[in-house]
C-alpha cells in the first residue's frame, strides 16, 4: 500500500528508536519555528528495542506539562505509534495533526511572533 | 579536515523525476555549503550511477556522499558497499528519502514536492558534514536454529538447516509433527497421497541427529538478538513417559472416555489418551487432562492398568527446557476461518453444509469413514455443490484470497467425480484463479469432466424437508438466476492467521501485516526475512500458500539461516552508544534505562564511571536522551548531527 497521500509540509528526521528523541530534540524543533513536532515509533509492547517507546511515550506526556508551563500549546507535541505496514494510519494521524496545527495557528515562538 | 561532500538526486526513472524536479535539486544542493559535486543521476543504484560515484571520490577527493533517492531501508547497504569499494568508510554517507517520503506521498503536488525534497536534501547535507567514520563490528554467532511450529513448512525448513549441518530444534504445540498438511486427504494437481509425501518426512524429522524434536511444546520467552538469542521452551506435561512409551495403543483401547477428535475436526471420536493419527511423530500418547476421568474425577487408570512398559506417570510435570540459538525461523501456520460467522450459509445448522476441510477428512481413507463421503443420514450425494472464497475476498470478513480455495476444490471435484462420474457437481466462485503449474490444465480437466461452474455465489442457503440444500444463485456468465438443489454443499472456507501469531509477534518483536500475518522485510527482494535480523518466516504464517509454495518458501528461510550463520559471526551496524567518562557523574540512571543490561559501572581515574559493553549495545539510543550529563554519544545519531537536521529542516 503505498502511495497514499499526506500533507507535504511534514519534514522527517529518522533515528533508530523513538527513545533516541531527547525532550530537547523537540524544544529546539519549536524553537526554530516548527509548528509542531509528531514523535512516531513502534505500537506499544511492539517496540523492536524491547521497550524505547515506553521511555519516549513518558518523556513526551512530561515535555507536555513543561510546555503548559511555558505558555505554548501542548497540543503542538504529538506521540503516536505507527507499525510499518500501517501505511493509512501515518497518513491519517498527520492529516490530523496538521489539521490540529492550523487550528492553533503559527507558533509564536517563530521570528517576529515572540522574542526568544 | 574539511568536508568535500558529493550529493547524487536519483531519477528513479519515473518514480521520483516524474513529480520531482531532479535536475533543480541538484542544482540547489550545489550550491549548499561544502558541497563539491552535485549531479542527477537517472538510476543511482545501477552500476553506471554507482561509477559515477566512484570517479568522483577519486576524482574531487569526496569524503562524504549524499544520496537523494528512496527509503535507507532499500539501499543504504548498496551504497554503503559503493563508498568501501572507493577507499571510503562505509559510514559516511546519508541518505535523503525523496521518494517514499516525498514523491510517492506527494504526487499530486509537484511544486511542494520539489520543496520538500531540496529540504531533506539540505538536512542530509547538513548531517553528512559531521559524519564520522565507523568501524564495523563482528558477532559471535550460536550454529543453532529454533524452528517454531512442525507443520509442512517446519519439516522442511528444519531437515534443510539440519542437512547443512546446523542444530536445530523444532518445536510443535501439538502433540505430533504434520500440521495441516497430516489432515489433507489428496494433493492437487498430482493426486499424490498427502500423507504418503509427509509422513516419510516427519521421520527423517525424528530420526535426524541435528533435529531436537520438542512436541508438545511452546515457545514462551525470546531474549537477545541475531546470532545469541536465548529461548525458553515449556514442554508440557504428556502424563506419558516418552522414554517408556512404544506407542502400542493399548491404554487407548482401555480408556473408557471418548471426546471429539481434532484432527477429524470433530467428525471422530478419540480417547482421552491419544495419538492424534497413527502415523504420528512422535508416536506417543499424551493424555488430554481436561478429559481424563483422573485427572477430573480422581478415579479410572484403566490405561495404567493395561500400558505393558508402566510408562503412564500422572505426577508429570511441565518442564522449562532453555536453548541458545543463532537464528529463529517462525513457521507457524494458519487457521481457516470459521463458517459460523456467516449464518445465512447454514454451517453448524443444516446437517449436510461441510466446510473443504471436513470433505478432505470425509473423503480420507483413514479417516472417519473410511473414505466414504455420506450426507448426514449415511447415503453416497446425488448432488454436491461448493461454495468458494467462504469469508475470503469479502470486505466484511476477510479482504485477501486463501489462495488455495479453488485448486482445493478442483481437486475435491476430481475425486468426486471419480469415485462416480454420475454425481453432479456445482462449482459457484467468484472468479478460478488457477496460476500455477499444471493447475490451469487440471481446471481444463475438470471441465471436461463435466463440472459446472458458476460465475457467481449464493448469499443464502435454504434446507428443505427431505435435508436437502436449496439455493439460488446468479451466474454471472449466462446472466441467468440459477436454482439448485443438491444433497450437499461444501464451503470452502478461507485461510487466517493462526491463533498465537499475536502473542508469537509480541514474543519477537516483529512485525505484522493489516490483515494479521508477518510482515517480511521486503515484499520483493526479502520475502523470508523479518525487519528484526536473525528472524525468517515460512509458509502460511506469512501469508496464504499452497503446498509447493510453503516448502520454497521455508527452504528459502533455512537458506537465509544457513547464509547468516555458516560464517560463525556476523557483521553488525557499528551504530552504538559511547559514553565519554571525562562527563560522566556515575550517576546510574543510564543503567536503568537499558533495556540490554549493556551498561555497566566501572573505575575511572579513581572514580565510579558507566562504561557500556559495546557487544550487548544494540544501538536504540534510550540512555542517550536519559542521561542528565550529555555524556552518551550515539554513533550514527549524534546530537550535532539531529540538531544540525533541525536547523536545516526549519529553515526557510
Amino acid at each position: 500500500m503505498s502511495r497514499i497521500e499526506y500533507p507535504a509540509n511534514i519534514r522527517v528526521i529518522r533515528v533508530m528508536c523513538s527513545s533516541r528523541i531527547d525532550p530537547v530534540h523537540v524544544l529546539y524543533a519549536l524553537k526554530s519555528g516548527a509548528d509542531g513536532v509528531l514523535v512516531s515509533g513502534c505500537h506499544p509492547g511492539d517496540c523492536h528495542y524491547i521497550n524505547g517507546n515506553h521511555r519516549a511515550k513518558r518523556r513526551i506526556i512530561l515535555l507536555k506539562e513543561m510546555l503548559k508551563q511555558l505558555g505554548l500549546e501542548p497540543e503542538r507535541v504529538k506521540i503516536d505509534w505507527v507499525s510499518a505496514s500501517e501505511g493509512e494510519r501515518f497518513t491519517r494521524i498527520v492529516k490530523e495533526f496538521v489539521e490540529e496545527l492550523k487550528k492553533l495557528g503559527p507558533n509564536p515562538l517563530r521570528e517576529g511572533i515572540w522574542e526568544v | 579536515m574539511k568536508a568535500r561532500i558529493g550529493v547524487y538526486v536519483c531519477h528513479c526513472g519515473t518514480n521520483i523525476a516524474g513529480v520531482i524536479d531532479a535536475e533543480e535539486v541538484a542544482k540547489y544542493a550545489a550550491t549548499l555549503p561544502d558541497v563539491v559535486v552535485a549531479r542527477d543521476i537517472m538510476y543511482t543504484c545501477s552500476d553506471p550511477g554507482q561509477n559515477t560515484i566512484r570517479e568522483d571520490i577519486e576524482k574531487h577527493g569526496l569524503n562524504r556522499v549524499v544520496i537523494a533517492a528512496c527509503s535507507p531501508k532499500m539501499h543504504e547497504n548498496t551504497f554503503r558497499k559503493t563508498l568501501e569499494s572507493a577507499g571510503l568508510n562505509p559510514y559516511l554517507l546519508e541518505i535523503a528519502n525523496i521518494r517514499e517520503q516525498a514523491s510517492w506521498p506527494h504526487f499530486r503536488e509537484r511544486e511542494k514536492a520539489t520543496e520538500k525534497a531540496k529540504a531533506l536534501v539540505r538536512a542530509a547535507v547538513a548531517k553528512a558534514k559531521l559524519l564520522e567514520p565507523l568501524e564495523k563490528r563482528e558477532l559471535m554467532v550460536e550454529k543453532s536454529v529454533l524452528v517454531i511450529g512442525g507443520g509442512v513448512a517446519g519439516i522442511q525448513a528444519a531437515l534443510d538447516l539440519a542437512e547443512a549441518g546446523l542444530k536445530v530444534y523444532l518445536v510443535e504445540k501439538s502433540p505430533s509433527i504434520g500440521g495441516h498438511m497430516a489432515q489433507l486427504n489428496k494433493t492437487f494437481p498430482t493426486i499424490d497421497c498427502s500423507a504418503c509425501i509427509l509422513t516419510p518426512r516427519m521421520v527423517d524429522v525424528a530420526n535426524h541427529p541435528n533435529i531436537t524434536l520438542l512436541a508438545y511444546s511452546e515457545v514462551v520467552k525470546v531474549e537477545g538478538y541475531v546470532g545469541n538469542f536465548e529461548v525458553t521452551i515449556l514442554k508440557k506435561a504428556r502424563y506419558v513417559d516418552e522414554e517408556l512409551c512404544a506407542g502400542c495403543g493399548a491404554c487407548a483401547d482401555a480408556c473408557p472416555r471418548k471426546v471429539p477428535n481434532e484432527f477429524d475436526v470433530g467428525l471422530s471420536k478419540r480417547k482421552a489418551i491419544y495419538v492424534p493419527f497413527p502415523q504420528a511423530v512422535p508416536l506417543k500418547y499424551t493424555i488430554d487432562p481436561a478429559s481424563c476421568l483422573y485427572m477430573k474425577y480422581g478415579r479410572c487408570k484403566l490405561c495404567v492398568e493395561a500400558c505393558p512398559r508402566g510408562a503412564i506417570n500422572f505426577d508429570q510435570k511441565d518442564e522449562e527446557v532453555k536453548v541458545k540459538v543463532g537464528a529463529i525461523i517462525v513457521a507457524a501456520g494458519f487457521k481457516t476461518f470459521d463458517a459460523r460467522r456467516i449464518p445465512s450459509l447454514g454451517y453448524g445448522k443444516y446437517r449436510n453444509v461441510i466446510t473443504g476441510l471436513e470433505l478432505e477428512r470425509l473423503s480420507n481413507a483413514s479417516g472417519p469413514t473410511g473414505g466414504a463421503v455420506l450426507t448426514a443420514s449415511g447415503e453416497k450425494p446425488k448432488s454436491i455443490a461448493f461454495i468458494q472464497c467462504v469469508g475470503s475476498r469479502d470486505l466484511k470478513y476477510n479482504s485477501w484470497c486463501c489462495r488455495i480455495g479453488c485448486m482445493a476444490t478442483l481437486k475435491q471435484a476430481f475425486l468426486i467425480k471419480e469415485d462416480d462420474p454420475d454425481t453432479e457437481v456445482y462449482v459457484c466462485h467468484i472468479d478460478m484463479r488457477t496460476a500455477g503449474k499444471g493447475y490451469e490444465e487440471f481446471y481444463r480437466k475438470l471441465r471436461e469432466m463435466g463440472v459446472r461452474f458458476i460465475h457467481g455465489v449464493p448469499s443464502e442457503l435454504f434446507e428443505d424437508s427431505d435435508g436437502k440444500l436449496m439455493f439460488k444463485v446468479f451466474d454471472q456468465a449466462t446472466c441467468h438466476m440459477i436454482e439448485l438443489k443438491v444433497d450437499m454443499v461444501v464451503l470452502q472456507t478461507g485461510l487466517e492467521p493462526a491463533e498465537d501469531v499475536e502473542r508469537l509477534q509480541k514474543m519477537l518483536n516483529v512485525s505484522l501485516s493489516p490483515e494479521g500475518f508477518f510482515l517480511e522485510a521486503h515484499p520483493k527482494l526479502q520475502p523470508v526475512e523479518a525487519s528484526t535480523r536473525g528472524i525468517f518466516f515460512a509458509g502460511c504464517c506469512h501469508s496464504p500458500k499452497d503446498i509447493a509454495e510453503t516448502v520454497a518458501h521455508a527452504s528459502a528461510a533455512a537458506t537465509k539461516a544457513i547464509t547468516l550463520l555458516s560464517k560463525g559471526k556476523v557483521a553488525v551496524d557499528p551504530l552504538t552508544a559511547t559514553i565519554n567518562p571525562e562527563v560522566c557523574s556515575g550517576c546510574e540512571i543510564c543503567i536503568g534505562i537499558c533495556p540490554y543490561r549493556a551498561i555497566q559501572l566501572t573505575e575511572y581515574g579513581g572514580r565510579r564511571r558507566a562504561k557500556i559493553v559495546d557487544v550487548l549495545c544494540q544501538g536504540c539510543g534510550s540512555c542517550v536522551a536519559a542521561c542528565p550529563s550529555n555524556a552518551i554519544e550515539m554513533k550514527g545519531f549524534t546530537e550535532k548531527q539531529i540538531l544540525a537536521q533541525i536547523d536545516a529542516l526549519t529553515e526557510g
